[in-house]
């Protein structure tokens, strides 16, 4: 595919529950190879689009194209991969090992009765390596601490070799410690890997300094392009309401 | 030969135990691990009702225990999709309203109320030839089906919401899991019991999991603590004269225990 392939083409989308407009009129394109930052206010519709470009509901109105296909048509959900909220506090009691849980990574590519294969078994110790968690192969998936968990996240993500991997707040629970080599890893995805990422977060700081590109989300489209020089004061008032102020924190 | 081998009954109770003890936990499993134990008591006394049922119309009442909690299956899967009611509330409607159905069915034909113990608890001696066929065809069944559906049943425990997202059809793995399951229950009534079936699922996995390795090991583990159970039980219950049912659990409650006590971190 060419550089600027389009993966997901988002055409005046809409959505609402019951007479609560949640999104409206959202156009937007996410091209092979960016790092796309999602913020918003919590309410503001961040993760029922993603849930949208995912398929888990339907917009009320508007179009979305994934991978050129619309969304009807497209099939091979393998080439998506998804980090879900709130997964540092998963169940620590379930009786999984590591590598059994960023195996079922690949399910998805296998589909029903068929079973994994040494192409598998490769794919899976790769997304291990990258993600730094091989010497936690053989430990429970509940005994790892909240940065190594999300890694290990990742890396089911990673073992289904997607095109795109989407996070949705994956931070949540994880130590500011753990949390900046974690922005480094998925800037290293994203640089030598050329994965397409797309992150969503409450946090300003964190989407302006690591993401390339950035989409601010409060029901509408608030602002589109790149993250450096976009979010400025009258921008975050968009977000956040009229009292909001800037304020530097450092991640460092 | 030894002794209690030397009986046809005998055999058959060991052969369908066996049967039984392999099936129970590779389903109770995929249930603990979704906080769904309590649908393991549900389908039995589900099952009790159609084993009611199947005395009254006087069919096989393994049988018939089979095709009511099979429908019960669909209907709680098919509730507890429409989001109309809370998962627990549903069980408990369920498990209540075929208990009343059991005994509304046994007091109109008081017949056949000797029985009743032995279905409530297990009874060594009841598992006919036709019994045995049915319950090791089943078993196989569930076994294969379960070996199939290992990976999609592993990610859907672990994260229903990302199997969703990812495409996978979760609701029909629910239901097949749900299905599995009346279908191992009303295999076990005969030997363990409607009473005790529950505990036959649920606790040689949690035995199991006191051992804190992978779910493969975990699944093998329990599978290995039911069958010792349910031949350990079944000896019991021979030769100290016992209902199977309690002798089958009261041992798997035993490897619990030793287990906890085994594993446990200072």
């Amino acid at each position: 595919m060419p550089v600027n392939t389009k993966y997901i083409e988002v055409d005046n989308v809409s959505f609402s529950y019951g007479d609560t407009p949640i999104l409206e009129n959202l156009s937007f394109s996410v091209k092979k190879g960016d790092y796309l930052g999602i913020i918003g206010p919590n309410g503001g519709g961040k993760t029922t689009l993603l849930n949208i470009i995912l398929g888990l509901v339907h917009p009320t109105s508007g179009s979305i194209k994934l991978f050129g296909k619309d969304r009807h048509d497209f099939k091979e959900k393998y080439r998506i991969g998804y980090v879900p909220q709130r997964v540092a506090q998963a169940d620590r009691t379930f009786p999984a090992t590591v590598f059994e849980v960023v195996r079922s990574g690949r399910v998805p590519r296998l589909g029903f009765f068929n079973n994994f294969t040494k192409t598998d078994t490769k794919a899976v110790e790769h997304a291990m390596e990258l993600s730094g968690i091989s010497k936690y192969r053989d430990m429970l998936i509940g005994n790892l601490s909240g940065g190594e968990r999300q890694r290990a996240f990742i890396a089911r993500a990673l073992a289904g070799e997607p095109d795109i991997l989407i996070l949705d707040e994956p931070t949540v629970g994880v130590d500011i410690g753990a949390q900046k080599k974690f922005y480094e890893f998925l800037a290293s995805l994203n640089r030598d890997q050329h994965l397409t990422i797309i992150f969503v977060s409450h946090d300003v700081d964190v989407i302006s300094e690591e993401t390339n590109t950035v989409l601010c989300l409060n029901h509408t489209l608030v602002c589109h392009g790149p993250s450096g020089s976009l979010l400025d004061e009258h921008v975050l008032k968009r977000l956040y309401g009229e009292h909001t102020k800037q304020a530097i924190h450092n991640h460092d | 030969m030894i002794e209690i081998l030397q009986y046809d009954f005998m055999v058959r109770a060991f052969e369908a135990g066996i049967a039984i003890g392999i099936v129970a936990p590779l389903i109770g499993m995929f249930l603990v691990v979704r906080r769904y134990s309590l649908l393991a008591d549900t389908l039995a006394h589900v099952s009790f009702a159609g084993v009611a049922l199947g005395l009254l119309l006087k069919i096989n009442p393994i049988l018939s225990a089979i095709v009511l909690s099979l429908i019960a299956s669909v209907g709680i899967e098919h509730l507890r999709n429409s989001q109309r009611l809370f998962g627990e509330s549903i069980l408990a409607l369920f498990l209540s309203g075929s208990l009343a159905l059991a005994v509304i069915i046994l007091s109109l034909a008081q017949g056949f109320n000797a029985n009743l113990f032995s279905y409530l608890f297990g009874n060594i001696s009841t598992v006919s030839p036709i019994d045995l066929k049915i319950t090791i065809a089943l078993a196989i069944t569930v076994f294969f089906a379960v070996l199939f559906l290992y990976k999609e049943l592993f990610f859907v425990s672990f994260d229903e919401e990302l199997a969703r997202a990812s495409g996978l059809p979760v609701k029909y793995i629910n239901l097949a899991i749900v299905m599995l399951a009346a279908i191992a229950i009303a295999l076990s009534i005969r030997i363990v019991g409607v009473l005790l079936i529950g505990a036959l699922m649920v606790i040689p996995v949690i035995s199991a999991m006191q051992y804190r390795a992978g779910f493969r090991t975990t699944l093998l583990l329990s599978v290995l603590f039911s069958i010792f159970s349910v031949i350990t039980g079944l000896f019991a219950a021979y030769y100290l004269n016992l209902a199977s049912g309690g002798a089958i659990v009261i041992i798997a409650l035993i490897i619990f225990l030793i287990s906890v006590l085994f594993t446990r971190r200072p």
